[in-house]
């Protein structure tokens, strides 16, 4: 009884500073429909300055509470610059264009903070006043604990305030609405998106600033609370504000109680409490639908023809060479080109989802990391030999890809691409908590391939084999009844419908299928590298395959295949040369979404078409 | 006031205005004529800058405004009345209101929400409702009242009559004659050529995108054969 007590008031605390921060991410997208990948990191920035401000200011109540608040003020104002440079140049972007530019600002941040902070955990000090603890209901409790339950309700209270007591709150009101409406009322939306940006950030920074005295800082912080602000704020319903803190409450409260009674597996209970939210309210607790968004200019999309004799002839031209050239090269550069052949169908199948399925997905490496573990479990604990392992890949992601589908195919936009994150952590916190049998973070070793196929030689032409077939049964897909049925529903559901196909049906085989091909990637990759880790499954891997589509170009089924060449080549090459890859990946992705919303293969054909004249 | 000439638009690839031309002099009501899908509300977003102007110069107040954004546009002195009224649905009848507030404009009596609930007198027994839970009449009665808090000089009023019932209308009419007597300038877009004659001066037909004729309302009503072409349905 008395635990549980102690458990339900620990479970306040931490509702209160995830309210903190999901208040601020909820508020940003509600006026400017982005979902701020880098409001984690903003979190992380606020904990880092608080290190820095109160250690270097002399000691004391204006010390400590000074160092807090000039950190979430200083964060406001780095999320203030962020806007104006970056996020005020997409708002009319493709939502995953926007979460993925925002995820090039979390890996720019975590680099530059690694340059500046260190590697280490830093330690802050405890908050001067409230270092004791005190009875409540005869119970000994950490007082700074609960101080932190009593700030979440107050800001609640003053967010609420300056909402419905200002002008300026009216306003973002009334934008979160209808933002070309207010613009053609004379008010200066960028104004508007600025301040509110700056708002939203100092929220978090003040979240992850009011945490030093209570955990460790370190580079870790953004994107664990980033997950967890996603789930609050999209189960309150995106842009709700009391739908954020009763949802900050649900998951605090959840987590507390969750370590009582399925110590392994609190994660994964609330990404299926999310799911179940969503499933049931497809718009959270207290959201509303998406009004069809305004002001938007989307063009049609160009159909996807058979590849032009060129470009054929130079496929085969490269499918030549990556025949040819192998055995003259040593057993590394082989491994580099057998991850090729693996990141080509990992990018083709997520092609299949987002280009001729329409949907939009953030959690592709879940199947490509079911896949590697289905093999490598496989092999582990009933050792299977390797061709029965990768056989079971395509099975296994299959499997989830039908089971998690089944509720994501539902929902469009924002909302999908939420819940493929979540399944995608839910499979990542499994792989990474259930240690008996996944082995955890130390992952699964010695997945090494058959006697025959040890030779790194005979494994990359294995590999490549069943990669380029498997690409190619995607495009025969595409180009099938299937294929029309998929492209039929994205353009129109309704259409769609009225001539006999089931879009529901449609989507969510094609989500199933893509999931599989992935499955088949993992697999290969897993023997390849003889091991696998949870990171297979992790948010940054999905990125990848979400940089290597974007990078050749959603529209065409050629961008994938150079999308993934040149984003492993590229990664490949950056990791050698210098440390700094995640800062350079992360301007790379910036400057794609800003200069190359179409991708390479796009801007290749749009200047081929200028060259030769567009019929 | 405003003059627009060799306005063109687009939506996508579509062609939807060309070569659109019109005048609305001050203090004047210029009804533009047309039917379903002519071209009327997307001449009024491209006045307005919601719909980037291809081509063409709009000229508001000596101020070239083609290519300007929608909120520099309205800071000008020229409001915005859309079809869709466009209420916040969450925000009250005051809280409306507020959005739309600017500063008087010189010459103009300024709007206060006294002033506009005395135009709108069932606007001022509902204060704070929200925009949500009024009627239609009710909504196209605020969303007109929101964009005079912004002191306009003229007003685009994109079919105020649309779905409402006869009386309404009438109603509708005496606060657009009202609006006149202060020496606001309007562009009026309808279908209702009953309604339209009641208010405007003259007249302005669209169709398919092109402007087809031009004149006052005594001369259309006289032209049979332009109504017949261009406006019986
Ligand atoms: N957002 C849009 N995208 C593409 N085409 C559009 C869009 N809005 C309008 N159109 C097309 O532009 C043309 C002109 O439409 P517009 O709304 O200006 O007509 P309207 O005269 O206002 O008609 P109504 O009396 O129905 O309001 C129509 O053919 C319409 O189908
Ligand atoms: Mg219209």
């Amino acid at each position: 009884m008395e635990n549980l007590v102690l458990q339900a008031l620990s479970g306040l605390a931490s509702a209160s500073s995830l309210f903190l921060v999901a208040s601020g991410l909820t508020v940003i997208f509600g006026v400017s429909r982005v979902v701020n990948f880098a409001h984690g990191s903003f979190y992380m920035l606020g904990a880092y300055l608080a290190y820095t401000f109160v250690t270097q200011l002399p000691r004391g109540h204006l010390g400590f509470w000074g160092g807090v608040l000039g950190a979430a003020l200083l964060v406001g104002l780095i999320g203030l610059v962020v806007e104006v440079l970056l996020l005020r140049r997409i708002y009319r972007a493709p939502e995953l264009f926007q979460l993925l530019a925002t995820f090039g600002v979390v890996l720019i941040v975590q680099e530059l903070t690694q340059m500046v902070w260190g590697a280490q955990d830093l330690l802050g000090p405890r908050a001067p006043g409230l270092r004791g603890s005190t009875e409540v209901f005869g119970l000994r409790f950490p007082l700074y604990e609960l101080f932190l339950i009593g700030v979440g309700p107050v800001v609640l209270g003053l967010l609420l305030l300056l909402f419905h007591r200002t002008r300026w709150g009216t306003l973002v009101r009334a934008a979160t609405q209808d933002r070309e409406m207010v613009g053609a009322l004379g008010v200066n939306q960028r104004m508007l998106f600025t301040s509110v940006f700056f708002l939203g950030s100092l929220l978090a920074g003040l979240g992850g600033a009011l945490q030093l005295p209570r955990e460790s800082v370190n580079l870790h912080m953004d994107l664990s609370i980033i997950t967890e602000a996603f789930v609050v704020v999209v189960v309150g319903g995106l842009g709700s504000l009391t739908g954020a803190a009763l949802a900050a409450l649900l998951i605090g409260e959840l987590h507390a109680f969750g370590i009582l009674i399925v110590p392994k597996i609190t994660l994964v209970l609330v990404f299926l409490v999310m799911a179940l939210v969503l499933v049931v309210r497809p718009h959270g607790l207290l959201g509303k639908p998406e009004v069809a968004a305004r002001g938007g200019q989307g063009s049609a999309e160009p159909m996807i023809g058979p590849a032009p004799a060129a470009l054929r002839w130079l496929a085969l031209a490269v499918l030549a060479l990556a025949v040819v050239v192998p055995p003259f090269l040593g057993d590394y550069a082989i491994s580099v080109l057998t991850e090729l052949a693996t990141a080509v169908l990992f990018a083709a199948s997520l092609h299949l989802i987002m280009g001729p399925g329409g949907m939009a997905s953030f959690g592709h490496a879940a199947y490509f990391g079911l896949g590697a573990y289905g093999a490598a479990l496989a092999a582990q604990w009933l050792g299977a030999p390797m061709l029965a392992g990768l056989a079971l890949a395509p099975v296994a992601a299959g499997v989830f890809g039908l089971v998690f589908g089944y509720f994501c195919v539902r929902l469009s936009g924002v909302y999908a691409a939420m819940l493929t994150l979540a399944f995608a952590q839910i499979a990542w916190s499994v792989a990474f908590q259930w240690v008996e049998v996944t082995g955890g973070d130390n992952g699964i070793l010695g997945v090494w391939p058959d006697a025959w196929a040890a030779p790194k030689l005979v494994f990359y032409y294995l590999a490549l084999a069943l990669c380029i077939g498997a690409t190619l049964l995607l495009r025969r897909v595409v180009h099938a009844p299937f294929g029309y049925a998929l492209r039929a529903q994205r353009d129109s559901a309704l259409r769609a419908e009225a001539i006999g196909i089931d879009a529901f049906r449609t989507r969510w085989l094609g989500f199933a299928l893509a999931a599989a091909a992935a499955g088949i990637a993992g697999g290969l990759f897993a023997y390849g590298k003889g091991s696998v880790f949870p990171t297979f499954m992790g948010i940054p891997r999905s990125v990848d395959a979400l940089l290597m589509v974007l990078l050749g170009g959603v529209q065409t089924l050629s961008g994938p295949i150079i999308g993934a060449l040149a984003f492993t080549g590229l990664q490949e090459q950056l990791v050698r040369l210098t440390d700094l890859w995640r800062l350079i990946l992360g301007v790379v992705i910036v400057a794609l979404v800003l200069f190359f919303p179409q991708g390479l293969a796009g801007a290749v054909r749009a200047r081929w078409e200028a060259r030769h004249g567009d019929a | 006031m405003l003059q627009v000439t060799g306005l063109s638009a687009y939506y996508g690839r579509a062609h939807i205005l060309d070569d659109v031309a019109l005048e609305v002099g001050a203090g004047e009501v210029v009804v533009l004529l047309g039917r379903n899908g002519a071209g009327k509300s997307t001449t009024m977003k491209a006045i307005m800058g919601l719909v980037p102007p291809a081509a063409g110069s709009v000229r508001f107040a000596g101020t070239e405004i083609a290519g300007r954004e929608p909120f520099e546009i309205a800071r000008l002195g020229l409001g915005y009345v859309p079809e869709e009224r466009r209420i916040f649905t969450g925000l009250s009848v005051m809280e409306n209101l507020d959005v739309g507030r600017r500063p008087a404009t010189a010459g103009l009596r300024p709007w206060t929400p006294e002033r506009l609930f005395a135009l709108f007198p069932s606007l001022g027994a509902m204060q704070d409702r929200p925009g949500g839970r009024m009627s239609g009449g009710e909504q196209q009665m605020l969303t007109i009242a929101r964009t005079l808090m912004g002191n306009p000089r003229l007003i685009l009023l994109d079919e105020p009559s649309e779905g409402l019932a006869p009386v309404v209308i009438e109603r509708m009419a005496e606060a657009i004659r009202a609006l006149k007597a202060e020496g606001l300038s309007i562009l009026l877009s309808e279908q209702n050529l009953h309604f339209a004659q009641l208010v405007s001066d003259r007249a302005t037909i669209i169709e398919k995108g092109r402007i087809r004729w031009s004149g006052s309302i005594a001369a259309l009503l006289e032209a049979d054969e332009v109504r017949e072409q261009y406006l019986s349905v």
